[in-house]
């Protein structure tokens, strides 16, 4: 007779397949297109980039693992290397390697570990990371270049929403065309700059179901109808709403960074509630608001409401009975 | 044909076909049975034998005088060997009568056989079915008799048969279904005059169609409606299998009487046909032994207060890399620690398999969990409630709703055991309010 020992547990006994490191690595594999397409577009450069990035933000995840006595294998659960690679796409290709590891290290420290590591962090770290630069560092962070494929030789180089706010680009005619803008031809941050790469990579977080489809519906939707009105009525000053979906960081921003599960609210009536405020505040921004972008301000102001809306919005329970 | 559902739930390996094939045995009787004085919803029995005691089979050995609680019988019939605490499934060791099996199975000399069960009149029927001892034996093993004693102020219906089975693996009432169908149904027509309802539905999943067929052929001559359900976990479970037939919600915290409903599992309604019709209470149930741990895996009729060594012996033993042992389904059931506990009235499964524990993650507030709770909590949230003992926050987001069905934790990818934290919350907050009361 077998001498069987045997586990005490707690209900149920059997277990999806799905985990956070299968989670975080869908994630990361959905952002290969535009990795690669950074790389085509920026070359070695690129490379480095992400390469500091990834490793500052391991570093700094591994110390405060260690400080805090976390279990080690935390750091491999993927969300340090995302952080990193979202970080690096959001940084324009010319940032001195230096600002690139303080980024990252902010990034980590401030953005996700000062709030008790990965599940509590109220913002999104990797846009942590990117305003501690933007605001420590203003100049470094909007000095462009063009991209390799460009044959411009010129020390800065305008990113078409840059073109659009300060140039008056549509009155002049000199808008970046819609082609270019789709296929990342394009000045700009590392990895925003190609629509089509980042557009495959989020079809397939949601083809997975890694992403709630609502924050891209709600941010996009709000976005065109917000750029839609003013373009309808005049478009001799205002730009079109796929112009404005496809440039800047729209598209990284609503299909990888908004979707953060950690920070974006986990009742369908709070995500609608948070999507459809970052696409209201993007269009304001971008048409009103001193920047030429407000992707990163608008995702992290909406992540400050999210612990309100998980603790005062939950869904109606099954035999509850309507508030009268 | 209209396959009916409710919204969320899970969709885990189902894992019958290990034993959907093989009919019911009988597990012979085993030379010592023992029989736990409580094995229900409610108060314990007090024992009616003491050690020394002659029992016959089916002699009562245990009752109360409350009303919650149900009637315990003897198995077996010998000589009571002892009353004390005996390892038990459900937690502690409790108060049980081991008796030593003569393996003559004497019956009881009184005649209780009723040759007309439908001149009954709703009374006696309650009363006979408290005297057998049934209780659910869907697994909760609430007192039959109070499900059919609705308060006056709530008429019923409707009865709902439960036919899902389900859980994952087990396959003991897909069997009494195929082998049994009109027991099934002369019950139910008792449990119908019982109540007072004008309607039986029986809900059956679609992974079981041949039953399906079977009822559907039956309903001429009984008067049940057949509905097909999809297959989904936990479609079986009481307020949303109501809510999948009839479009009704239960109120919260309310019963399904509150609804004009009374459900039944479809093992229940045989054992009140057996109980009524040949006076045999319940002593004698079918469970599934199964899983990738056990040898010879089988569908039982097992004697109550069987010890589950025997059950395992009889399908061929362990396998050696087995570590964890279950009584019940995988997503409902409780691990075991020792083979020495007996089947009790509540015992749907005895299931064994290699289990590989799992790390847990923190919290990435991915709504998974709230995706698939059946009752739309938002297990997460009351988590996190709990383990910071607010316990005033957990109730309201519903911590008391929760039916512990396993959803959340089953599609959790950090693997935290939320059904762990839930019951923690839903017990502190029940003690709390017992003792504010008090």
């Amino acid at each position: 007779m077998a001498n069987n020992t045997f586990f005490i547990q707690s209900s149920p006994h059997f277990k999806d397949r799905d985990s956070v490191p299968k989670i975080m690595y869908a994630v990361i594999l959905a952002l290969m297109p535009a990795v690669a397409a950074s790389f085509y577009f920026f070359r070695f450069r690129a490379l480095w980039i992400y390469l500091l990035c990834i490793g500052g933000c391991l570093a700094t995840e591994a110390l405060f693992l260690k400080a805090r006595k976390k279990p080690m294998y935390s750091l491999w659960d993927g969300s340090a290397v995302i952080t990193g690679l979202l970080l690096a796409m959001t940084l324009p290709p010319t940032l001195s390697f230096e600002l690139v590891v303080i980024g990252a290290v902010a990034s980590i420290a401030l953005g996700k570990q000062v709030f008790g590591g990965l599940g509590h962090n109220v913002f999104n770290p990797a846009l942590v990371g990117r305003a501690f630069l933007q605001v420590a560092f203003p100049v470094a962070m909007t000095t462009w270049k063009a991209p390799a494929t460009l044959a411009v030789d010129t020390a800065t180089f305008a990113t078409p929403l840059g073109n659009l706010k300060f140039q008056n680009a549509v009155a002049e005619g000199t808008l970046t065309s819609l082609k270019d803008l789709f296929f990342g031809n394009i000045g700009g941050c590392l990895g925003e700059t190609s629509a089509l790469a980042l557009l495959i990579g989020a079809a397939y977080l949601l083809y997975r179901r890694v992403i709630d489809w609502r924050i891209p519906l709600g941010i996009l939707s709000m976005l065109i109808v917000f750029t839609g009105i003013f373009y309808l009525v005049d478009p001799n000053k205002y730009a079109s709403p796929l112009f404005h979906i496809l440039a800047g960081g729209l598209l990284i921003g609503t299909f990888f960074m908004a979707t953060d599960m950690v920070t974006s609210p986990i009742s369908p009536m709070g995500t609608w509630i948070y999507a459809l405020g970052i696409g209201l505040l993007i269009g304001l921004i971008r048409l009103f608001g001193g920047f030429p972008e407000g992707v990163m301000f608008s995702i992290l102001f909406m992540n400050t409401f999210v612990p309100l809306f998980n603790r005062s919005m939950r869904p109606r329970i099954l035999g509850e009975r309507s508030k009268k | 044909m209209k396959i009916k559902s409710f919204p969320h739930g899970v969709h885990p390996p189902e894992l019958k076909e290990i034993t959907a094939q093989k009919p019911l045995e009988k597990l012979p009787p085993p030379e010592k049975v023992f029989i736990p004085l409580h094995q229900h919803f409610g108060a314990p029995a007090e024992p009616l034998v003491k050690k020394g005691d002659e029992v016959l089979l089916g002699q009562k050995i245990g009752e109360s005088k409350t009303l919650f609680s149900a009637a315990v019988h003897s198995s077996v019939s010998g000589k009571v060997l002892i009353v004390d605490d005996h390892p038990h499934p459900l937690a502690r060791p409790v108060l049980t009568v081991t008796i030593a099996n003569d393996g003559e199975d004497r019956p009881l000399e009184e005649e209780k056989t009723t040759d007309d069960p439908f001149s009954l009149s709703p009374a006696d029927i309650r009363s006979k079915v408290k005297e057998a001892g049934i209780v659910g034996l869907g697994g909760a093993a609430f007192p039959t008799a109070i499900k059919l004693s609705p308060p006056k102020d709530k008429p019923i219906d409707t009865i709902i048969l439960n036919g899902c089975e389900c859980e994952p693996i087990l396959t003991a009432d897909y069997r009494l279904m195929l082998e049994y169908p009109d027991e099934i149904l002369k019950g139910a027509e008792l449990i119908k005059k019982a109540t007072g309802a004008n309607r039986i539905i029986i809900g059956i999943e679609d992974n079981k169609k041949d039953v399906y067929e079977l009822f559907l052929e039956k309903s001429g001559e009984y008067s049940i409606e057949t509905e097909l359900l999809k297959t989904k976990y936990p479609q079986g479970a009481e307020k949303n299998l109501i809510y999948a037939i009839l479009g009704r919600e239960v109120p919260r915290g309310g019963l399904p009487f509150d609804v004009g409903v009374v459900v039944q599992n479809v093992g229940t309604v045989k054992a009140v046909w057996d109980a009524i019709k040949s006076g045999k209470p319940l002593y004698e149930r079918a469970l599934t032994a199964s899983g990738e741990g056990i040898q010879d895996p089988k569908n039982l009729m097992v004697r109550i207060g069987t010890p589950f060594q025997t059950i395992i012996d009889y399908c061929g033993g362990l396998k050696d890399d087995s570590n964890i042992l279950v009584m019940g389904g995988p997503m409902m059931g409780l691990t075991q620690w020792t083979t020495d506990v007996p089947v009790i009235k509540g015992t749907s499964g005895i299931l064994a398999w290699k289990s590989v524990p799992l790390r847990e993650y923190e919290c990435i507030r991915c709504g998974r969990c709230l995706e698939h709770c059946p009752m739309n909590l938002v297990p997460t949230q009351i988590m996190k409630y709990v383990k910071n003992d607010m316990l005033a926050e957990a109730e309201a987001q519903g911590a008391l709703d929760c039916v512990e069905c396993g959803c959340c934790q089953y599609s959790c990818p950090a693997k935290i055991p939320l059904v762990h934290w839930l019951r923690l919350g839903k017990n502190k907050i029940t003690a709390l309010k017992r003792k504010k009361s008090a």
